[in-house]
């Protein structure tokens, strides 16, 4: 590992590899260390996967101005850039009942402020026309065409990937310890070891009050709110098109029916205060609440073809209610990107934009590196080809005609590319992140064995060491003569005590 | 949908071509049944596309004896049962195609199918056989609450990892549902050394055969605990234990009653879905009950020469059945490539009473001297004893099998013969379930 560096950036979510990947456009040298075995797996993996229009962004807040901000930046540069799925499939606001009209305008106008392009309010006619599933109390709604889908674990390992492509390096399984200040910056203990960096920027997620704390600054605490989840498989029956919020109250945006950008059908997600930030077990009365809130504008939903369901923690900072992205001045040389909740997805190219800002006002010049590629293309989707596109591709590389998993369409190809990414895919849920085995509606049963044997293949491990996640998280216990010979020997043993 | 912007540089026409009488979708036992038939029955231009490395399809995890009491009237393990098949296709000189995915069949018969070798192959077919099995209900189909930890698999995946991979998948299991695969895996995993704590069903009986529960529970002293389920499962990174409760008639868990269980792993056996997207996406109308698709007598589907039979068409608890049924598809479909099938002028419904969860086929639609006599499959809603199941048309009562002990579990064959459907008062068949002093 890398053992000093320009820059140290803590945390490989949205907003940590996002800051990474811009921070690589320049003469730095970048090092992000995650704790986890892979990118993407805190707060970015499981949410609403939203990129919002930005209409309901509070300008007074860094989280409403980096929203339309971050919204820009997607439409601008980011789906150009990054060979990631984003759907401008817009989204609408609906009132179910004749008193929840004065919102939508209040919404409208307050968009139109924030200089959200397209929005207009529809009347009912209009609305049943775009989403037949709508329910009858629906009476009218705000539209804002502007508002996408994206695929968060694409985006998340897109932005990592990318920045190793431009130099950036990234750790994973190196889990931050603790800071100390140095004469010239800081000396960041990690699970892989010491490293000297200048300046540190915290994206720890719902950990960054405690890494915050490392270098003294203990004045915010990160409160995890759990939202659960429903995801249903393709073949639903209900066709939602746009993304679908009911209209917002003083505490919740409220329970959101959406496609994914697979065409999956994802609602939620609630809201509930927890203590544990490990804590991502979802309940009954939270799921309950998730179909009910959902019914709301989407009454038909029933629990019937849901093929997973999931709860995420968004890492909130309660006094503000508001990301804390900023230059700790007591600690010259650290920067905070923390509390980073919903819109966080939405907002994290413009957060990377503002933390390189407050780099270079750190070190008072950033100097571009001419080598900078923006671009970054990903494994080919064999799901997404035409049969005769297949046909060409597995003409040159024939482990794209290997069918792993039945249900998404997922080849040996793509699973062996996705662990020989820059940031290589090491865990099972790590590959079904970048390339969908075990996503569909079977969950992995049938592909599961065989996505073990090819990462113990590639990793060069025995099967048995291979991780669903985290450490700890190991698939499968025993060889199975091993038990079998020791009991044998135990029973032998005691015979011979007999 | 953002496309991946890797350029495909190869030959855009890469595509092979073939055309071939029959193309048989799976090579599991009713795909080998269907195949093997239709060349009995005089088709020789035959294709067997199978996913797998290799042909018998499930049945090669199934280890265990128990199969083929009913067409071999011998015991034998799930491989041995195949091989015999597998066997006489090849005698036969079925073509047959391994690791060969199929992506697409089409309302007009063309098959797409993939490989590593030939890449992607476009089949026209004169008939195809869907023959795909089904998959296992997971964990988030039954809605468990609860964390996400490793060591959850159902037990068909468990299956797989101990006898084709020879690894253990948990040491202290709770295996959650009473169907025949949950009762083979409690035997297994404690045969393997693993300790089974409890063979959880939320109905009040089994969802098994008879001979499984004793085989595999009573003789090994592994609770049954009926009208129970897990309600939360814990633990972040393995399965540390599960919350259980017992359940209402509504299946609604009852507050007061949970207790715990301490476990590494949690095995699920609740219940199979026949694996039907390909026969989706072909138009195929499915049954909302089975799961599989709608079919006559020939097992012919309501899209012109597209058949089904085995698992996809209805989950089956003995293979034996599976390979009678697929030997009538196999047979069907060549009679019908070789235009030996008469269709009725008016198909025969075959309709039943509530206390009959489904019947295969739910038509008659052709005639056929050679045939004498056509089951029936069905299957009770729930445990009845002492009963009779009846086939009547316009009142009439054609005939009736009785049954010492119904179980949903097991299924019920009613054969009609061809002289009885000759003269039926009315193009219905009506099947009851009776109790015998009713009767």
């Amino acid at each position: 590992m890398q053992s000093e560096t320009d820059v140290l950036v803590v945390g490989g979510g949205v907003t940590g590899t996002a800051i990474a990947r811009e921070l690589s456009r320049y003469r730095l040298d970048v090092v992000l260390v995650e704790k986890a075995p892979d990118v993407c797996t805190g707060t970015s993996k499981a949410n609403t996967a939203l990129i919002h229009a930005g209409f309901n962004a509070d300008p007074e807040k860094q989280k409403g101005r980096l929203n339309v901000r971050g919204n820009e930046l997607y439409h601008e540069r980011i789906q150009h850039e990054l060979d990631v799925p984003i759907e401008w499939r817009g989204a609408l606001v609906v009132a179910t009942d004749e008193s929840e009209r004065p919102k939508l305008e209040e919404l409208l106008e307050k968009g139109q402020r924030n200089g959200v392009d397209g929005l207009e309010i529809l009347e009912r006619e209009a609305l049943l026309e775009k989403e037949p599933h709508l329910s009858d109390d629906a009476v009218a709604a705000l539209w804002a065409p502007t508002a996408g889908i994206v695929n968060p674990f694409e985006l998340t390992v897109g932005f990592a990937n990318n920045a190793v492509e431009n130099g950036a390096s990234v750790e994973l399984e190196a889990e931050v310890t603790d800071i100390t200040e140095t004469d010239d910056g800081f000396t960041v203990e990690t699970a892989k070891g010491e490293i000297d960096a200048e300046i540190v920027i915290n994206a720890a997620g719902l950990y960054s009050d405690e890494v915050s704390a490392m270098v003294g600054i203990d004045d915010f605490e990160i409160t995890p709110r759990r939202g659960e989840y429903y995801l249903y498989d393709k073949q639903f029956e209900i066709d939602i098109d746009t993304t679908i919020f009911p209209v917002p109250t003083e505490v919740t945006k409220g329970i959101v029916v959406t496609p994914t950008d697979e065409n999956n059908l994802l609602i939620g997600p609630n809201a509930q205060e927890i203590d544990d930030k490990r804590d991502k077990a979802t309940t009954r009365q939270g799921l309950d609440k998730v179909l009910e809130g959902a019914k709301k504008t989407v009454p038909d939903l029933t629990k019937q073809d849901v093929i997973k369901e999931f709860a995420g923690l968004r890492p909130a900072i309660k006094e503000t209610g508001d990301f804390r992205i900023q230059i700790e001045e007591e600690v010259p040389g650290f920067i905070n990107a923390a509390g980073i909740q919903s819109p966080g997805l939405a907002s994290a190219p413009a957060t990377a934009e503002l933390v390189v800002d407050l780099v270079e006002e750190l070190t008072g010049d950033l100097e571009e590196d001419p080598t900078f590629d923006p671009n970054y293309s990903g494994p080919p989707k064999v799901r997404h080809m035409s049969h005769k596109e297949r046909a060409a591709l597995i003409e040159e590389d024939p482990r794209y005609g290997q069918i792993i998993c039945r249900c998404e369409t997922v080849t040996e190809g793509e699973i062996r590319d996705a662990i020989n990414q820059p940031v290589p895919a090491q865990t099972v849920n790590a590959i079904k992140r970048r390339v969908r085995p075990g996503a569909g509606r079977c969950q992995g049963g049938f592909c599961g064995p065989r996505v073990i044997e090819i990462l113990s293949e590639e990793l060069d491990v025995p099967m048995t060491e291979i991780k669903l996640e985290e450490e700890g998280s190991e698939l499968l216990t025993d060889e199975i003569k091993q038990p079998l010979l020791e009991k044998s020997r135990e029973g032998s043993e005691v015979n011979a005590d007999d | 949908m953002t496309e991946s912007r890797q350029a495909v540089t190869g030959d855009l026409d890469a595509m092979r071509r073939e055309e071939h009488d029959l193309v048989v979708v799976g090579g599991g036992p009713a795909g080998l049944g269907a195949a093997q038939a239709a060349y009995d029955e005089g088709v020789d231009d035959i294709v067997i596309l199978e996913r797998d490395f290799e042909l018998g399809g499930i049945l090669q995890q199934c280890v265990h004896p128990g199969f083929g009491l009913e067409y071999f009237e011998e015991e034998l393990t799930g491989p041995e049962y195949a091989q015999q098949f597998i066997e006489n296709v090849a005698e036969r000189g079925v073509d047959i195609r391994l690791d060969t995915m199929v992506l697409e069949v089409t309302h007009d018969r063309t098959v797409y199918a993939v490989n590593d070798e030939d890449g992607v192959t476009e089949i026209d077919a004169e008939k195809v056989i869907l023959a795909m099995g089904c998959r296992e209900r997971t964990r988030d189909a039954l809605d468990i609450p609860g964390s996400r930890p490793a060591g959850i698999f159902t037990a068909g995946t468990a299956q797989r990892l101990i006898n084709m991979e020879g690894k253990l998948p948990g040491e202290k299991a709770v295996i959650l549902g009473s169907g025949d695969v949950g009762l083979i895996m409690a035997r297994h995993m404690h045969l393997e050394g693993a300790e089974v704590e409890a063979v959880l069903e939320i109905m009040p009986y089994t969802g098994g055969i008879t001979r499984n529960v004793v085989q595999c529970l009573e003789d090994f002293d592994i609770p049954l605990r009926t009208q129970q389920t897990i309600t939360e499962i814990h633990g972040n990174d393995r399965v540390e234990g599960v919350t259980v409760q017992e359940v209402d008639e509504d299946f609604e868990p009852i507050p007061g009653t949970e207790y715990e269980i301490e476990c590494d792993t949690i095995l699920l056996s609740v219940g199979l879905i026949p694996e039907n997207e390909l026969s989706i996406d072909a138009g195929v109308e499915l049954h909302s009950v089975t799961g599989g698709p709608i079919v006559d007598e020939t097992r012919e589907t309501n899209v012109e020469d597209i058949y089904a039979c085995g698992n996809v068409l209805h989950v089956h608890d003995v293979v034996d059945w599976v390979t009678e049924e697929s030997m009538i598809a196999g047979r069907s479909a060549a009679r019908s490539l070789q235009d030996r099938v008469e269709t009725r002028e008016e198909p025969i419904e075959i309709e039943s009473t509530e206390k009959l969860r489904y019947v295969v086929p739910d038509r008659i639609s052709t005639v056929d001297p050679d045939r004498e006599e056509i089951p029936l499959y069905m299957r009770v809603h729930a445990p009845m004893e002492e009963v009779f199941v009846t086939l009547s048309s316009g009142g009439e009562q054609l005939a009736r099998t009785f049954e010492r002990r119904a179980e949903p579990g097991e299924m019920i064959t009613l054969n009609v013969d061809s002289e009885t459907l000759a003269e039926l008062p009315e193009p219905r068949l009506e099947l009851d379930v009776v109790q015998r002093e009713e009767a």
